[in-house]
């Protein structure tokens, strides 16, 4: 077994309302940033985890996903590729 | 009948709905730990509002595995009631009690305000002592109410009769304008297949007494008196 670390990034489902990214957008359109077009608002997790491997390390962060980190009504995610930490 | 309120680190209307079974309606109600395994022989479970766990990674996610839900679960599954109440409605729907979730309010504030309600289906478990498209006020407090489920289960619900509370305007029209949180189809609250799980946003156990602007919510609670004692 080796210790891995892995970033898990969970975002707003496409195409549901996003108050706060929107609230975001407007608020970097008043700094001056023209060109934002939109801002979603997610979460970002760091999961440091033992793993017999990298992949199986991936598998167990997107079971997370899965049943605790992600809604699966209202959100996506994405597991970044384990790092030995 | 006897009552189960389910107190959760963070609930904070446990005490009003024990207030509104034992003074308001005059039956037993006992106070569930969240780490207990054991529901006391009720008959009704209360998930109550507040906000359990902090609102933790998302509104109900770590309540879900507090040892007590895996009773309430099976307390649900037999077909014995559950009632939901804001928190409680997003907690149902995080353990999968209930389809849908409950996402940040469409205008982001936090909402504390009376609202108008309307009675969708009276011939539930829970309104059987309200007329159909009768107007409540009830309050409501949160600020992830805004109810959503993929546009199938939405028709489903609406199709069996499970959408039981829609939020409306003083006419009874359910416009966009009386949509406080931006619930799809101004959805208030739902039941589940079976009818026996009910979670809703708006507190009827806040609205037990026209001292406190209104005793709208009293008849829900009967509404499940009548039915489990029968």
């Amino acid at each position: 077994m080796s210790r891995f670390r892995l970033a898990v990034r969970i975002v707003p489902r496409k195409g549901l309302l996003d108050p706060q990214g929107k609230a975001v957008s407007d608020a970097l359109h008043t700094l001056g940033f023209g060109g934002v077009e939109s801002v979603h608002v997610g979460r970002f997790i760091v999961i440091e985890t033992t793993a017999t491997d990298a992949l199986a390390a991936g598998e167990s962060a997107r079971e997370m996903c899965r049943k605790l980190l992600a809604n699966p009504v209202t959100e996506d995610f994405e597991v970044e590729a384990a790092v030995q930490a | 009948m006897k009552f189960g309120i389910v107190t959760f680190p963070g609930s904070n209307c446990d005490y009003d709905a024990y207030h509104a079974v034992t003074e308001v309606l005059g039956e037993q109600a006992v106070y569930l730990w969240h780490k207990d395994h054991d529901l006391r022989n009720v008959d009704v479970v209360v998930l109550p509002g507040g906000f359990s766990y902090g609102d933790y990674l998302r509104v109900g996610a770590i309540a879900r595995f507090s040892p007590i839900m895996q009773e309430v679960a099976a307390h649900a599954r037999s077909g014995a009631p559950v009632l939901g109440v804001c928190n409680g409605f997003q907690i149902l729907c995080e353990a999968q009690l209930l389809p849908g979730a409950l996402m940040r309010n469409a205008a982001l504030q936090f909402i504390s305000a009376a609202v108008c309600v309307r009675v969708e289906n009276a011939d539930t478990l829970f309104t059987s002592r309200y007329r159909q498209g009768e107007l409540l006020k009830l309050p409501i407090a949160h600020g992830d109410g805004r109810y959503i489920a993929p546009p199938a289960v939405l028709d489903a619900l609406e199709a069996e009769g499970r959408v039981i509370f829609r939020y409306a305007d003083a006419t009874g029209n359910s416009s966009a304008d009386a949509n406080p949180n931006g619930s799809e189809r101004n959805i208030a609250g739902i039941v589940s297949e079976q009818g026996n799980v009910l979670g809703m946003m708006p507190h009827p156990e806040r609205a037990c007494s026209p001292l406190l602007g209104s005793d709208d919510g009293v008849r829900l609670l009967e509404s499940i008196l009548s039915r489990v004692a029968a």
